[in-house]
């Protein structure tokens, strides 16, 4: 009632006064692409993800496992186990929860990324941000997105086989200080299936420090399927579990949170979804099948 | 209290711009500006002085016309139109006299609005995607017009520090586009054939030249202090910027573009100074929430600005350039604001409230 009365209101304002020429078109009037100020494009995204989509369905045969239990609207913050020579379960996770809750997902990464050209390029049109605290903040308390990183960084996906599904160490808590700040849950993913999808045999420091990458891994992949092994990933089966959101009890907003506290939650959180990948393995009959 | 207000480079885009929006603001009592040249727009009340930006000059004055605040503008951001020594002259330099100037025994000096540029961020994979105020850089500076642009804000940094009952705003503003301004990228843009680097796509973000006005006009007549980031909200991609100003992308290579870039510069093909190159590689982006808590938010976005600059591009090129209307004569100008015989309105409204 209150909204048409201020709608006709409106009207017979708008009738009585000429209205001043707008000097400046709508943003949406001008804009050629659809690129928003992160540089990822929906556009891009449903490319990647119908090219995607048979992977996903065909090769991974991804199964969830708790999917209600991510936010429908406002920001969380997805924090995920990372592993495979060119980790695949960022995509798997990324184009999981677009498709089954329509919501757009930023994947935090590596600054390392946005100085090789069209690769840098063509992660951020598919949602990639550089992790900065900056870029945590503001895509989830201001803009109440949903944000995925891994808290292993390069850690997770450098190491050996012999250390699959062993959880590196979380950084330096940062993830649990930016959730806190942004007053924002956690909400912990465990992945399965990653890490037999492109296991490391080796690594070869030397061409790394040349090409200026922070690993050079010599890949199964690469023995299977020769030069192919370098994209082509083993079939494995994923899965995924949802792990119960974690809030904290702090005001949000504080410049700094006791280092202690947040170190806390954080190791709480490494070892929850620890314990959530031996259960899941535990249950795993086959690296193939599930 | 009627205000008296001292313009540096009156004689330059931003100096006249900025008299000519104080020339309305009743508030001020006496518009000064300096310049090395004429004033190149039409001025109705704003006193002209020529003189450089030499401490003694400065300092005479300062003290002679008892000027409550400094908007400087004369800093200089495009280093494709100077020589690196003279871009240090004007900006440390004439900086740091200017600063003295105000700083001097006897001042009256209040206020001091610096016009200084996002370039002082620089651009590199390590940017967060919006940089605060207090956001430092990523990387230590490698142009010469960021370096300069460093030092000045250092001083005018140790001048609040000195000074503190003047009120002292720095105002950093992004890449500037508009129907007037020229600038490398606006020469960039104006081609059929504009660089990029290929395998990037930087986000950028403009303001809007009107916008950097009002801006400096709005922290000047409330004496806003502090520091500020000024753009226009969001950001486009280098590749939808040049589409929409219906040029074609001339992409350079990715490793050596300087190599490349440096003689089609000389052949005046492109313009890419190696603070653009950065630009064009990583692209900049500024967070303006503390410059809207301030009361300040520019009419234009980013796309806005774009718009609104190949509009007056499109026009321009239809009609042909419009033809300076105003040249700077010192009889006539003398003439219109001393001699009896003219009847001003400006003049009558100064001595209203003076009496």
């Amino acid at each position: 009632m209150a909204a048409s009365r201020k709608s006709t209101e409106q009207a017979t304002i708008a009738s009585l006064v000429p209205l001043a020429r707008r000097d400046e078109p709508e943003s949406s009037d001008i804009r050629l692409s659809d690129v928003d100020e992160w540089g990822r494009s929906e556009h891009m995204r449903s490319i990647a993800r119908a090219a995607f989509s048979p992977f996903y369905r065909y090769w991974f045969r991804v199964e969830w496992e708790g999917l209600e239990k991510i936010p429908s609207q406002g920001g969380a913050l997805l924090v995920a186990n990372h592993a495979g020579a060119i980790p695949s379960d960022a995509p798997v996770i990324i184009h999981g929860i677009e498709e089954e809750l329509g919501r757009p997902v930023y994947g935090l990464a590596d600054y390392f990324f946005r100085r090789i050209p069209f690769v840098g390029t063509m992660w951020s049109r598919v949602g990639g941000v550089t992790a900065h605290p900056d870029n945590a903040l503001r895509l989830l308390r201001d803009q109440g997105q949903l944000v995925l990183v891994f808290p292993e960084g390069t850690k997770g996906p450098s190491k050996s086989y012999a250390d699959r599904y062993r959880l590196r160490r979380f950084g330096r808590g940062g993830f649990v200080e930016i959730a806190m700040r942004a007053g924002i849950p956690i909400v912990p993913i465990a992945v399965v299936g990653a890490e037999e999808s492109m296991p490391i045999i080796t690594r070869l420091p030397r061409v790394a420090k040349v090409l200026g990458v922070p690993y050079f891994p010599v890949t199964a992949n690469l023995l299977a399927f020769g030069p192919l092994g370098a994209v082509l990933y083993f079939p494995v089966k994923f899965k995924l579990r949802v792990l119960d959101p974690v809030r904290f009890d702090v005001p949000s907003g504080q410049e700094r949170y006791s280092k202690s506290r947040v170190m806390e939650e954080a190791e709480s959180i490494r070892t929850t979804l620890q314990e959530a990948l031996y259960d899941m393995l535990r249950e795993r009959r086959s690296i193939w099948f599930g | 209290m009627a205000r008296r207000v001292l313009i540096t480079g009156l004689d330059t885009f931003w100096g006249g711009r900025m008299a000519q929006a104080l020339e309305s603001d009743p508030d001020v009592e006496m518009i000064l500006g300096m310049g090395t040249h004429e004033p190149r727009v039409p001025l109705e009340r704003a006193e002209f002085v020529r003189a450089d930006q030499t401490y003694s000059i400065l300092s005479r004055i300062v003290r002679a016309t008892q000027v409550d605040t400094i908007v400087h503008t004369f800093l200089m951001t495009d280093s494709t139109q100077v020589s690196p020594r003279t871009m240090n002259e004007i900006n440390v330099i004439g900086t740091m006299n200017l600063l003295a100037a105000a700083g001097q025994v006897g001042s009256q000096v209040r206020q001091v609005v610096v016009k200084s540029s996002t370039l002082v961020y620089g651009a590199t994979e390590l940017d967060p995607s919006w940089f605060r105020e207090e956001t430092a850089r990523s990387k230590p500076a490698r142009t010469r017009v960021e370096r300069s642009l460093l030092d000045v804000e250092g001083l005018v940094r140790d001048f609040a520090e000195d000074n503190p009952a003047t009120i002292v705003t720095l105002l950093r503003f992004a890449n500037v586009l508009g129907p007037d301004i020229i600038t490398p990228i606006t020469s960039n843009l104006s081609r059929p054939l504009c660089p990029s680097i290929m395998g990037f796509d930087p986000l950028v973000q403009f303001v809007e030249e009107t916008d950097v006005v009002r801006c400096l006009e709005h922290v000047t007549h409330h004496r806003i202090p502090g520091l500020y980031n000024v753009a226009g909200s969001g950001k486009l991609p280098w590749s939808e910027v040049i589409a929409m100003c219906g040029a074609r992308a001339l992409p350079l290579p990715a490793i050596g573009t300087s190599a490349l870039a440096e003689p089609l510069a000389r052949m005046g093909i492109i313009e890419l100074p190696t603070e653009l190159e950065d630009l064009m590689r990583f692209g900049r982006g500024v967070d303006t929430t503390r410059l809207s808590n301030a009361g300040f938010t520019c009419r234009y976005t980013t796309a806005g600005a774009v718009h609104s600059f190949i509009s007056a591009l499109r026009l321009r090129r239809s009609v042909g350039k419009a033809p300076s209307s105003y040249t700077y004569e010192q009889d006539v100008e003398q003439f219109f604001r001393h001699s009896p015989a003219v009847v001003n309105a400006f003049k009558q409204v100064g001595e209203d409230t003076t009496s």
